[in-house]
């Protein structure tokens, strides 16, 4: 109960295509991420999937029944928005009701004064008054209840319109970039809390965020789109391992994979600067983009034709890690290698250094930014 | 805070009260002759309240009130006559249905129309909201011949539809609403939406609430605008003095056969514009209060 499956989504505002093509299915349960830079579609997706945008052409299923024609209110979701979107000038407790009253009472009951005397009303009322309750423990948010948005702390906020969100059970949550307007330290903690909602809830949640961190860490699968058109849809680490292509590889990861210019020769073996992967790639006789992310390289001791030498360049120290920004010696590329602080903490800004690379994590791409595989082990 | 600043502030001050004054004085003078007597006004002496000395009022006689009634301070007899000489509470409700009516429909029309102009995607909006500028530069009297000739046709002269009617679509109403719903952000539309609200529950239960400080502003303008009206008034309403607007009844005390009176002349004018000077001063506390209740981020 929440699957949704987009069929060859397409939207265009005038002229400018900002949706090309897209296939999405959605499993029951799902915490599917939609993850991009900014501007590649992807909240204009969320908004087709809430009924808030039409698609050019294409399908929406929400739990396989077409809902293209159908209004947002009545697709049965939530969404949570950037900027939460509280209604300012009532209650918390207000703001929480808002959605189920809408949902409960019918037109008479909605009328102030007169609707009190419809003899359903009480029952509703009270299951209402339930509902709000429970959601508000759930999220720890009953002594906020009297207060007005605008006395909340963003946090609080952000609580609050998860409950909104939560109070009438939809079969889905849609949520564009929640945490992007909370501190560094309150959104990589709203994260647990989000994973763990997600776990108790079991609910399909469908999330929106530029930042691929949000995506690596609490989703089953994410989904990368850039410039409308959707890239690699698939586990988190499977993405992160093995990009469809060199834009996902570059967007993906945190720092930056390092891309060296390389070249197969006639055999197909690849090599770039001095080194030889002793590999072969599926094409031959082409310049190749080699992709080697950072935490698979290393400092090293050694010179020989499987290392390469540059100059650091910047040292950057987050405790757990250092990694290096390092230029290499034909000036060609700058690169950044992790090294863990027990084993360089001697080594500082323009010092010279050899690299050598963890085999078999090297990923390859042709001119055209696709992946190729190697041919052998 | 050092004597150097003390003199700055001193000027701005100074400036300040001068302005005060130029704009309080004909409220003083309004006020002062209303409580004063007849001699003293014409000799202007007396100061603000005059010396209240118990007299009989000559004009009144004339009327034909017995001289005995017509015993009694001025202030008292200010009032007193404004009063009895015209039915003042009848004019006072009248600009009280006439102002209200005009006000709540150009609400009810002005804001699902700003909505639209706002925050809905149709073909022609560009279109509609040119020609809303556009109305804004036609000048009243510009049409109000022609109006008053549809109404003539239309047989409304002299009814409280010919003085509510015409004023009911306020193009600045809808322009100043319009500036304002655009800075209400989309989310919350959205989120509205979401939570199953139809477009005329989001006019009226989420911008309504979310524009309570730029209705006031138009409150402000359309009450006043409408209260002090004394032209369109004066030309729709030709005989029945049932109908009168306060500025209209103010009329009442000009001229005649009895010479300009003014002390209860001033007390009418007293009456008619102390409502709108507390409506104000309410207004205004609520207007401070609306202002902090944008809560959004």
């Amino acid at each position: 109960m929440g699957t949704i499956s987009l069929k060859n989504i397409s939207k265009s505002f005038g002229s400018t295509q900002v949706l090309n093509n897209l296939n999405v299915d959605i499993n029951d349960g799902e915490f599917l991420t939609l993850v991009g830079p900014s501007g590649c579609g992807k909240s204009t997706l969320l908004r087709i999937i809430a009924g808030l945008e039409q698609q050019t052409s294409g399908d929406v299923l929400i739990d396989n029944k077409n809902v293209n024609r159908v209004r947002a209110s009545e697709r049965d979701l939530a969404m949570v928005f950037q900027s939460y979107a509280l209604y300012p000038h009532l209650t918390v407790r207000r703001n929480l009701e808002t959605p189920l009253r809408l949902r409960d009472y019918n037109a008479f009951e909605r009328l102030p004064l007169i609707g009190n005397f419809s003899p359903s009303k009480k029952e509703k009322t009270e299951s209402i008054n339930q509902l709000v309750n429970k959601t508000s423990e759930t999220l720890k948010i009953s002594e906020l209840l009297d207060r007005k948005p605008g006395q909340l702390s963003g946090g609080q906020r952000q609580r609050v319109a998860l409950g909104r969100a939560m109070v009438r059970e939809p079969v889905a949550f849609l949520m564009d970039e929640p945490l992007s307007n909370l501190d560094a330290a309150l959104r990589v903690h709203m994260r647990s809390e989000l994973s763990e909602l997600h776990n108790s809830l079991k609910t399909t949640f469908v999330y929106v965020t530029h930042d691929q961190a949000e995506a690596l860490t609490m989703s089953s699968r994410m989904a990368v789109m850039i410039d409308g058109n959707l890239l690699q849809l698939d586990t988190p680490q499977e993405v992160y391992d093995n990009p469809s292509s060199l834009s996902v590889a570059q967007f993906v990861g945190s720092p930056k994979i390092n891309i060296f210019k390389g070249t197969a020769d006639s055999g197909g073996t690849v090599s770039f600067l001095n080194v030889n992967l002793k590999r072969k790639s599926s094409e031959s006789n082409t310049d190749l983009h080699i992709g080697i992310r950072p935490e698979h390289l290393e400092i090293t001791n050694e010179s020989n034709e499987n290392t390469f030498s540059g100059t650091v360049a910047y040292r950057e120290n987050l405790g757990s890690d250092i990694f290096f920004h390092v230029n290499i010696e034909d000036g060609s590329n700058k690169i950044i290698v992790r090294g863990l602080p027990q084993f360089t903490h001697q080594i500082s800004n323009g010092f010279n250094v050899n690299i050598k690379r963890v085999s078999d994590k090297a990923l390859l791409f042709n001119q055209a930014g696709m992946r190729v595989q190697f041919t052998n082990a | 805070m050092e004597a150097k600043q003390y003199i700055g502030e001193g000027w701005k001050h100074a400036i300040l009260i001068i302005g005060a004054i130029v704009v309080m004085l004909p409220f003083y003078m309004m006020v002062s002759m209303s409580l004063k007597s007849q001699q003293e006004i014409q000799s202007i002496s007396g100061g603000l309240i005059g010396a209240q000395e118990t007299q009989t009022f000559p004009v009144c006689v004339k009327t034909g009130y017995s001289e005995e009634t017509c015993t009694m301070k001025p202030y008292q007899y200010n009032y007193w006559f404004a009063f009895e000489k015209a039915p003042i509470p009848r004019y006072l409700m009248n600009g009280v249905i006439v102002t209200l009516s005009i006000f709540i429909i150009q609400v009810l029309v002005a804001l699902p129309c700003a909505y639209a102009l706002a925050k809905l995607r149709f073909y022609g909006r560009e279109f509609v909201f040119s020609m809303v500028l556009f109305c804004l530069l036609i000048p009243v009297h510009g049409i109000a011949l022609p109006l008053y000739v549809m109404l003539a046709q239309a047989g409304l002269v002299d009814t409280y539809s010919a003085l509510i009617l015409p004023w009911t679509i306020s193009v600045f109403g809808i322009f100043l609403m319009r500036q304002f719903f655009m800075t209400v952000p989309d989310e919350l539309i959205d989120a509205a939406r979401m939570d199953g609200m139809g477009e005329y529950a989001i006019v009226w239960k989420v911008m309504l609430p979310t524009a309570i400080p730029a209705l006031l502003a138009f409150a402000i303008f359309s009450v006043v605008a409408h209260w002090n009206d004394y032209f369109w008034p004066r030309m729709v309403i030709t005989g029945n003095r049932d109908l009168f607007t306060p500025p209209l009844g103010i009329r009442e005390f000009r001229g005649g056969i009895d010479s300009d009176e003014f002390g209860p002349m001033m007390a009418s004018i007293v009456t008619v514009t102390v409502p709108l000077i507390v409506a104000f001063i309410i207004a205004q506390k609520r207007f401070i209060e609306g202002i902090t209740l944008t809560g959004m981020k």
